[in-house]
C-alpha cells in the first residue's frame, strides 16, 4: 500500500478543537490518549475488552447543531466529528458520578484523589458501607476471563445489591491466584478480596496433597 | 392434525371454504378472556354458556356457538359478553346472568336492561355506539375480541397469513420494504425508528456479510400498567407470527425468535399454539407455501427483569448471558444477536404488518398524523372512569382519549396530569391536554410514546410521591451495570425522599435537576437515559408542588404522610363512630352521636378514616 492509500484511511476529526488522525478501529480514548489529551477511567484497560462500566470517560460530540454525550472508551470517530473532553455537560457526569462514588466506596484513597482532582472534595449522599472499595467497574471479572481464562469471578445479584462474587458465592476452585484482579483493580477493593476468592489457602493445599 | 398448505392459491381456497362453511343461522356467544374480563372472572361466565348449550335443549335451530376472544378493550365493564348476529353487548356478566341471556336475547331476541352498559343517562345496545369505542380505529388489534386465537379455522377465515402469501409470492424482499418504508410505520416499542428504514440497514448489512440474520419480537412488556403487547400475544398471536415471516422474508433471516415475559403465561401459551398450528399448516418451517423460503422460531422467556425489554439487554438474554445492556454505537440491525444482522421489533410493531402489505403502505401513510402514521394502542388506567385498551389514530389530541374515550375523571371536572410513555416517560399536565399524541409532539412536552401506557392522576396524586413511585420502580430494576443508572437514581431517590419529608433546601430542586440531567447524558441505555423524565417533568410543570414540599413543609395533594395531619371537622360529624371502628391505631375517640377527635401523636396517617367517612368530615391538612 502506498502512502497516499493508506492516508485515505484514517479518520481526521478534532478533540478539544485540536485536529487529530485516529487509525482505523481506534476509539475516541485511544486517539486522546495518544495525543496526550487526559481523561479519566475506571473500568478500562488495555488488556481487556472494554465494557463502558463506569462512564467516567465521557466526551461531548459534536457536529454541527447535534451534539451527544458518549463514553470515550468505546465510541468510534468518524470524519469531521468534534470531541469535547471537559464541557459543561461532561463535566456535571463526572462530577455527579464522583460525588456519588464517594459515598458508595468511601475507603478507597485512588477514589477520593480521584473525585479530588475534579473539584469533589464531600459528598451528600447517605454512605451505607463505610468499608466499601469496590466500585464494580469489572475489570477483575474480564481479566479472570479474557486473559487468564479461568472465570473464577463473576458479578453476582443485580442492581443496588450487584457485587462481585464467585460462582455460587463460595471460594473458587478456579482461582489459581495469580493477582491479575488484583493488578488490574483502580480502587485496591480487590486486594482484600482475594482470600474469600480463593478460599483458605492451607485447606486448598491440604486439599491438593492429601 | 391440518393439512398442509402447498401454495398460497390453497391457503386461499381453504379460507373461502372455511368462510362458506360458516352457518348464518348460528348465533354466536363472544366472551371477552382479555386480562381484565379474565381477573373479573370471564372464564367462568365462558365455561358456563359451554355447559348450558351443552346440557340445555334450546329452541334454537342450530346451538350456539361459544368464542373465547382475546380483550375487546373495555376493561372497566367486564366480563363483556357480545352476541351475534344481533350485535348485543353486556357488561359485568356473571355466571349466573348465562342462562337468561341465552333464553331471552339468544333464542328470542329480547334485550336485557339490566346487563346492557349506561353511560350518562342512555343505554346502549352495541358496543359500536358506545363512545368509549366510537372514537377508536383499529389496527394492530383488529381481531381482538373477535376471534378465538386458538381455533386455527377461525384465525385462517378471518385472513391470516393472507398477507404473508402475498409478501411471499407476489413480492420481492426489496418490495417488502419498500412497502413498509411507504407506510411510515415507526416501531412502537417506544423510540418510533422507522420499521423499514431498520430492515433495509439489516438487509444491506446482510448484503455485505453473508451469513444468518435474525428477526427478534420483543414481547416483554414490563411497564408497569401497561398490556397492549400481552393483549395482542394472548387474543391475536397469529398477527404477530405473521408480521415475523414477513419481516424475516424481507430482511433474508431463516430463524426468529419470540422473547416474552414469563409473567404472561397465556400469551407464552397462546403464542406456542400458535407456532404449533402454523407449522403443521406449513407456514414455518421449511419451504413456506412452496416458495422454498424457511424460516423458523422459537420462544424465548424472560425472567423477570425490566431491564430485558432493552434491545442489547434482550440480546445478551437470548444469547445465554446476563441480561445486561451494552453500547449501542452499532446498530443492532447491522450487529445484533451473535454479532449478526438483527431487527428486533414490538408485538404492535408485528401486528399492523399484515394490513400494510395486503392494503398497500399508502393506506396506512394516510392514517394518523404526518411523520406518524397509523394508529397506536394504548393502555388508560389510574383515575380515569373507562379503564381499558384503547386503540387510535396518531395525532389524536391527548384530552379525546382521557376526556372523550375515557371518561375523564370520576366525580371531578379535570384530571391533575397524565403520565405517559411507563414508569421513564413523563407527567404531562392538565394546560396542555391538546397535545398532540405522536412521537414527536410527546417527546417536546418531555415525555415520550413509549410502549404506549397511560396512567391519569388527579388532585390526590401528589408530583414528589409519583415521581418516587416511578424511580423507586426503575432503581430496583436497574441492571446495575452503569454507574449513572445504578447510583445515581439511587441518589435521585435521596433527594426526592427528602422533599417529601420536608427536609432539603429550595436550592436543591437544581440540584436535583442536575443530578437527573447526568444520569440521562451519562446511563448506558434507555433504561438510565429516560429514567429521570418523570422527576425532570414534573419539576418542569409542577415547580410550586415541590417548593411547598420544602418551604411551607406542605403536601398540597395530602398524600406525603410526614407533612399532612388528618382532622375530624366537629361541624360534620355526626359522631356515628365509623372512623373509630377502622381506625387500626385505634386513636379516634368520641362519644356517640358527638363529633370525633383524633389523637395525632398515635395517627400513622393510613387514611382509613378518611374513606370510611360518609360525611367527608375527615380533613387532610
Amino acid at each position: 500500500m502506498n502512502e497516499k492509500a493508506k492516508n485515505k484511511q484514517v479518520i481526521n476529526f478534532t478533540i478539544d478543537g485540536r485536529p487529530v488522525q485516529a487509525e482505523p478501529g481506534w476509539t475516541v480514548l485511544e486517539t486522546a490518549r495518544q495525543y496526550g489529551f487526559h481523561i479519566p477511567t475506571l473500568c478500562y484497560h488495555e488488556a481487556v475488552s472494554p465494557s463502558g462500566a463506569c462512564r467516567l470517560c465521557v466526551v461531548e460530540a459534536r457536529e454541527g447543531k447535534w451534539s451527544k454525550v458518549v463514553i470515550s472508551c468505546m465510541y468510534p470517530p468518524y470524519e469531521g466529528v468534534e470531541i469535547l473532553t471537559d464541557s459543561p455537560r461532561v463535566q456535571n457526569v463526572r462530577k455527579w458520578i464522583l460525588e456519588l462514588l464517594l459515598a458508595e466506596c468511601p475507603a478507597s484513597k485512588e477514589i477520593r484523589e480521584l473525585a479530588a482532582e475534579y473539584g469533589v472534595h464531600s459528598t451528600r449522599f447517605e454512605i451505607k458501607n463505610p468499608t466499601e472499595q469496590c466500585v464494580l467497574c469489572g475489570l477483575c471479572v474480564r481479566v479472570c476471563d479474557e486473559i487468564v481464562g479461568v472465570r473464577a469471578l463473576s458479578f453476582g445479584s443485580r442492581g443496588t445489591s450487584k457485587r462481585v462474587t464467585t460462582p455460587y458465592m463460595v471460594p473458587s476452585e478456579a482461582c489459581v491466584a495469580c493477582g491479575c484482579c488484583v493488578a488490574v483493580c483502580p480502587t485496591g477493593a480487590m486486594k482484600s478480596r482475594l482470600d474469600q476468592v480463593r478460599g483458605d489457602l492451607a485447606e486448598r493445599i491440604g486439599h491438593a496433597h492429601g | 392434525m391440518m393439512p398442509r398448505v402447498e401454495n398460497a392459491e390453497e391457503l386461499r381456497v381453504w379460507r373461502e371454504e372455511l368462510v362458506k362453511a360458516r352457518d348464518p343461522n348460528q348465533p354466536i356467544v363472544r366472551v371477552c378472556l382479555g386480562p381484565g374480563c379474565l381477573a373479573q372472572g370471564a372464564d367462568k361466565v365462558a365455561q358456563a354458556f359451554k355447559q348450558t348449550i351443552k346440557e340445555k335443549k334450546l329452541a334454537v335451530e342450530v346451538r350456539p356457538l361459544v368464542k373465547e376472544t382475546g380483550c375487546h378493550g373495555f376493561c372497566k365493564i367486564g366480563p363483556l359478553v357480545n352476541l351475534a348476529p344481533s350485535g348485543l353487548f353486556y357488561a359485568r356478566v356473571k355466571p349466573e346472568d348465562v342462562e337468561s341471556i341465552l333464553d331471552l336475547s339468544v333464542v328470542k331476541g329480547e334485550v336485557i336492561e339490566r346487563l346492557l352498559y349506561s353511560e350518562n343517562g342512555t343505554q346502549y345496545k352495541t358496543a359500536a355506539e358506545i363512545p368509549f369505542y366510537k372514537m377508536q380505529q383499529k389496527i394492530a388489534m383488529r381481531n381482538l375480541g373477535i376471534i378465538d386465537p386458538l381455533d386455527f379455522e377461525d384465525v385462517v377465515a378471518a385472513g391470516a397469513y393472507q398477507a404473508a402469501a402475498k409478501a411471499l409470492t407476489e413480492m420481492t424482499p426489496e418490495e417488502v420494504i419498500a412497502e413498509v418504508e411507504r407506510s411510515g410505520l415507526r416501531g412502537r416499542g417506544g423510540a418510533g425508528f422507522p420499521t423499514g428504514r431498520k430492515w433495509r440497514t439489516a438487509a444491506n448489512a446482510l448484503a455485505r456479510r453473508p451469513g444468518p440474520a435474525y428477526i427478534v419480537c420483543n414481547g416483554d412488556e414490563g411497564d408497569p400498567g401497561a398490556f397492549m403487547d400481552r393483549a395482542i400475544m394472548e387474543g391475536d398471536p397469529h398477527s404477530v407470527l405473521e408480521g415475523l415471516i414477513i419481516g424475516a422474508y424481507a430482511i433474508g433471516a431463516h430463524e426468529g425468535f419470540i422473547y416474552v415475559r414469563t409473567e404472561y403465561p397465556i400469551a407464552v401459551k397462546n403464542l406456542r399454539t400458535a407456532i404449533k398450528q402454523a407449522r403443521e399448516l406449513g407456514l414455518l418451517g421449511k419451504n413456506i407455501l412452496g416458495t422454498g423460503f424457511d424460516f423458523d422460531l422459537q420462544i424465548n422467556r424472560g425472567a423477570g427483569a425490566f431491564v430485558c425489554g432493552e434491545s442489547t439487554a434482550l440480546f445478551t438474554s437470548i444469547e445465554g448471558k446476563p441480561g445486561e445492556p451494552r453500547p449501542k454505537y452499532i446498530r443492532s440491525a447491522e450487529e445484533g444477536l451473535w454479532g449478526r444482522p438483527t431487527v428486533l421489533n414490538n408485538v404492535e410493531t408485528l401486528a399492523n404488518l399484515p394490513g400494510i402489505i395486503q392494503n398497500g403502505g399508502e393506506w396506512y401513510a394516510g392514517i394518523g398524523a404526518k411523520g406518524n402514521s397509523g394508529t397506536k394502542a394504548f393502555s388508560l388506567v389510574g383515575k380515569v372512569k373507562n379503564v381499558g385498551l384503547v386503540e387510535v389514530p396518531m395525532g389524536v389530541p391527548l384530552s379525546r382519549i382521557v376526556e372523550e374515550i375515557g371518561g375523564g375523571v370520576p366525580g371531578k371536572d379535570r384530571f391533575k396530569a397524565v403520565q405517559t410513555g411507563g414508569p421513564s416517560g413523563g407527567c404531562i399536565p392538565y394546560e396542555l391536554k391538546d397535545t398532540s399524541v405522536d412521537y414527536d409532539s410527546l417527546t417536546k412536552a418531555g415525555s415520550m410514546m413509549g410502549s404506549g401506557g397511560m396512567i391519569v392522576m388527579d388532585d390526590r396524586d401528589c408530583v414528589v410521591d409519583v415521581a418516587r413511585y416511578f424511580l423507586r420502580f426503575l432503581e430496583d430494576e436497574s441492571c446495575g451495570k452503569c454507574l449513572p443508572c445504578r447510583l445515581g437514581l439511587k441518589g435521585m431517590l435521596e433527594f426526592l425522599d427528602r422533599f417529601a419529608k420536608g427536609k432539603g433546601k429550595i436550592e436543591d430542586i437544581d440540584e436535583l435537576e442536575n443530578l437527573a440531567q447526568a444520569v440521562k447524558d451519562g446511563s448506558l441505555c434507555a433504561l438510565g437515559g429516560s429514567a429521570p423524565n418523570p422527576v425532570l417533568t414534573t419539576i418542569k410543570y409542577f415547580r410550586d408542588e415541590y417548593e411547598a414540599h420544602i418551604k411551607e413543609k406542605k403536601c398540597p395533594a395530602g398524600v406525603c404522610k410526614d407533612l399532612i395531619t388528618y382532622r375530624i371537622d366537629p361541624d360534620a360529624c355526626t359522631g356515628c363512630g365509623v372512623c373509630a371502628k377502622n381506625c387500626p391505631q385505634e386513636c379516634i375517640t368520641g362519644e356517640k352521636k358527638k363529633p370525633h377527635v383524633i389523637d395525632e401523636s398515635l395517627c400513622i396517617r393510613c387514611g382509613m378514616c378518611l374513606d370510611s367517612c360518609r360525611f367527608e368530615a375527615v380533613k387532610v391538612e
